[in-house]
């Protein structure tokens, strides 16, 4: 072939795209055809599994959220985002739920090591992804209540994990409800016995008792 | 296939026409786009031909040795997505192997397809970007890259809903993977599998037999094998200088010995080999992922047994011991070495990046060549600097 064979063969093909990119349905996946879209006004569909930053998950009430503040997730993420400070009450004695869950998303680096090692699927990773801001100090420092966020949020973002995790914890209560019944006939059962043997002791103690009594009298 | 278009080039030698010349030196990068990353060279040229070449590194250093040595084993995982960024899935296979040799797991069928389907999927990522840019670097400007990177986004979207991200994937776990693949996402890849010799057919057509990719490319930067050799090069690089070497053949680790591929080689070395080995490469993987798809069957995809120490991830104290695995990395051998001490740290850790030891050569191959052919030489290479600097 003559020189510029090759050139010419390759121009042909940036112009069949060029046309393609008419003629082929925008998305379908043929060769040619457009795949990007106009993005602040078009959206692509998120994927269930994307994960971008965590979130902390809460059920009914802001007050009690499934955190109890273990601080699993604060050790074993990798950049050391998380700091967690126990909540006390008045008496000064550590309660199951934090006071301080400040996450920093300028160290945070998307991994989802969190979710994955948190015994109470307390926390979860976020679709949010527009949370840019030109202060890089304070305003990507989110604390405890920026990071709260409902169960019916987690549900829209995820339904499939969403469902998964609420069976899960559905079970765990049923167990937990279980083994506590179990636990309070145990007691009960204990405390029968214990009734039964103290009325024999009693009754085996009547007569001195009474004498006691005749005693005093 | 196409038949090389050799075209004769001088080295032209200023010094040789009895003039009167002085040496510049001349700094390129760290801020310049063809340096593909934060790195610079410091050249001394004469007229326009390079006498020397220093390569300056460690504009991106962020200490990911120590750090590796300060955390746990498995919050290592994420960080080493960023090594090379464009190959997180193979840099989490060699991490994942590395420990799973020295705890001695052993991990289950599905899980080790899942990884290699995973990581020759990685490996037409990079060959494509790698393509793109390199013909960037040529002056096709940005044409064959976003055709590449249309062809990208594909196997992106994958490694998204599979993982939950594009890039940094985190997705394998010691004994394992993180999550099962669906049949869905299956089928999503062998859509791809089965659309891509089409794409690639293209991408060849667009530059391959291009007169002036040609001569830019032919005879330039020629690396001799035994150079090649005994610089340690490994990858497409050393397969470019004809060299028949790929650790999937020479170790077959994971399931690599069930499949059938053939290894490209090219004849000379020089950059139109290295760029036509990762297109062949590109084929042979998609043989791979062929057989892999249709071999995959269901299964667990963590191993069900594995040792006490690695029951729990999170306290997971690997025994006293060392332990070196290396994978056929899309750039080249990509090597862990780690040493336990019992702790929950690693007591050593070490990469042998492929990308830092394949740009040793830099200097021997621009020699003699024109400035201009040292920005393709440096963009044949397939350098990321993430993995460069650490």
């Amino acid at each position: 072939m003559f020189f510029g064979w090759g050139i010419l063969r390759g121009m042909n093909i940036t112009l069949m795209n060029f046309f393609r990119s008419y003629t082929r349905k925008r998305g379908s996946g043929e060769i040619g055809a457009l795949t990007t879209v106009q993005y602040p006004e078009e959206r692509l569909p998120v994927k269930e599994k994307f994960r971008n930053f965590p979130f902390l998950i809460y059920d009914d009430k802001p007050e009690d959220l499934r955190c109890v503040a273990c601080d699993i997730c604060a050790q074993d993420c990798p950049p050391r985002c998380i700091y967690i400070v126990k909540d006390t009450d008045e008496a000064g004695k550590p309660m199951k739920k934090p006071a301080v869950f400040d996450i920093d998303f300028t160290v945070c680096m998307n991994c989802g090591i969190c979710e994955e090692v948190c015994p109470f699927d307390a926390i979860f990773m976020d679709h949010e992804f527009e949370i840019a801001d030109a202060d890089r100090h304070d305003k990507l420092l989110y604390h405890r209540d920026d990071l709260l966020k409902t169960n019916e949020h987690f549900h829209k973002i995820r339904p499939n994990d969403g469902r998964e995790v609420d069976a899960r914890l559905a079970e765990a209560k049923e167990a937990k409800a279980k083994k506590d019944e179990a636990r309070q006939k145990a007691a009960e059962a204990k405390a029968a016995a214990k009734a039964k043997a103290e009325a024999e002791q009693a009754k085996e103690g009547e007569p001195p008792e009474e004498k006691k009594e005749t005693d005093a009298q | 296939m196409f038949e090389k278009l050799r075209v004769k080039t001088k080295v032209i030698d200023s010094g040789a026409s009895g003039l009167d010349t002085q040496t510049l030196e001349v700094n390129v990068g760290p801020q310049h786009p063809s340096t593909h990353g934060v790195f610079r060279m410091t050249m001394v040229l004469d007229g326009e031909v390079v006498k020397s070449l220093r390569p300056v590194m460690g504009y991106l250093h962020r200490n990911h040795e120590q750090i590796a040595e300060n955390i746990t084993y498995s919050a290592s995982m994420p960080y080493t997505d960023r090594l090379d960024y464009f190959n997180s899935m193979s840099n989490n296979q060699a991490w994942a192997m590395t420990v799973e040799q020295l705890a001695e797991v052993e991990i289950p069928d599905r899980a080790e397809y899942i990884r290699v389907i995973m990581s020759e999927l990685t490996r037409l990522v990079n060959h494509v970007s790698v393509i793109g840019f390199l013909l960037n670097d040529m002056g096709a400007f940005f044409t064959p890259t976003l055709f590449a990177f249309r062809e990208r986004e594909k196997i992106l979207d994958v490694f998204e809903a599979v993982s939950g991200s594009r890039m940094m994937c985190n997705y394998l776990r010691f004994g394992g993977v993180n999550r099962d693949l669906t049949d869905e996402q299956l089928g999503q890849i062998k859509v791809i599998v089965a659309d891509f010799p089409a794409f690639l057919d293209e991408f060849e057509t667009l530059l391959a037999q291009n007169e002036i990719v040609c001569m830019r490319t032919q005879n330039v930067g020629v690396l001799p094998a035994e150079l090649a050799i005994n610089a340690s090069v490994t990858g497409p690089m050393l397969r470019a200088s004809g060299v028949n070497y790929d650790i999937r053949k020479v170790d077959q680790y994971s399931v690599y010995d069930r499949f059938e591929f053939k290894i490209p080689l090219g004849e000379k070395g020089d950059v139109y080999d290295r760029y036509y080995v990762r297109m062949l490469e590109m084929r042979e993987s998609l043989k791979i992922l062929n057989q892999a798809l249709e071999q995959i069957e269901p299964g667990p995809f963590m191993a069900p047994k594995v040792p006490a120490c690695l029951k729990n991830p999170r306290n997971f104290k690997p025994p006293v011991g060392e332990a070196y695995c290396r994978i056929e990395a899309p750039k080249g051998e990509l090597g862990f070495y780690v040493v336990s001490d019992g702790s929950k740290e690693p007591w050593r850790y070490h990469v042998r990046a492929p990308s830092f030891i394949n740009l040793t050569v830099l200097e021997a191959m621009c020699i003699g060549y024109k400035l201009a052919d040292a920005i393709v030489i440096l963009g044949s290479i397939d350098i990321v600097l993430g993995e460069v600097d650490r």
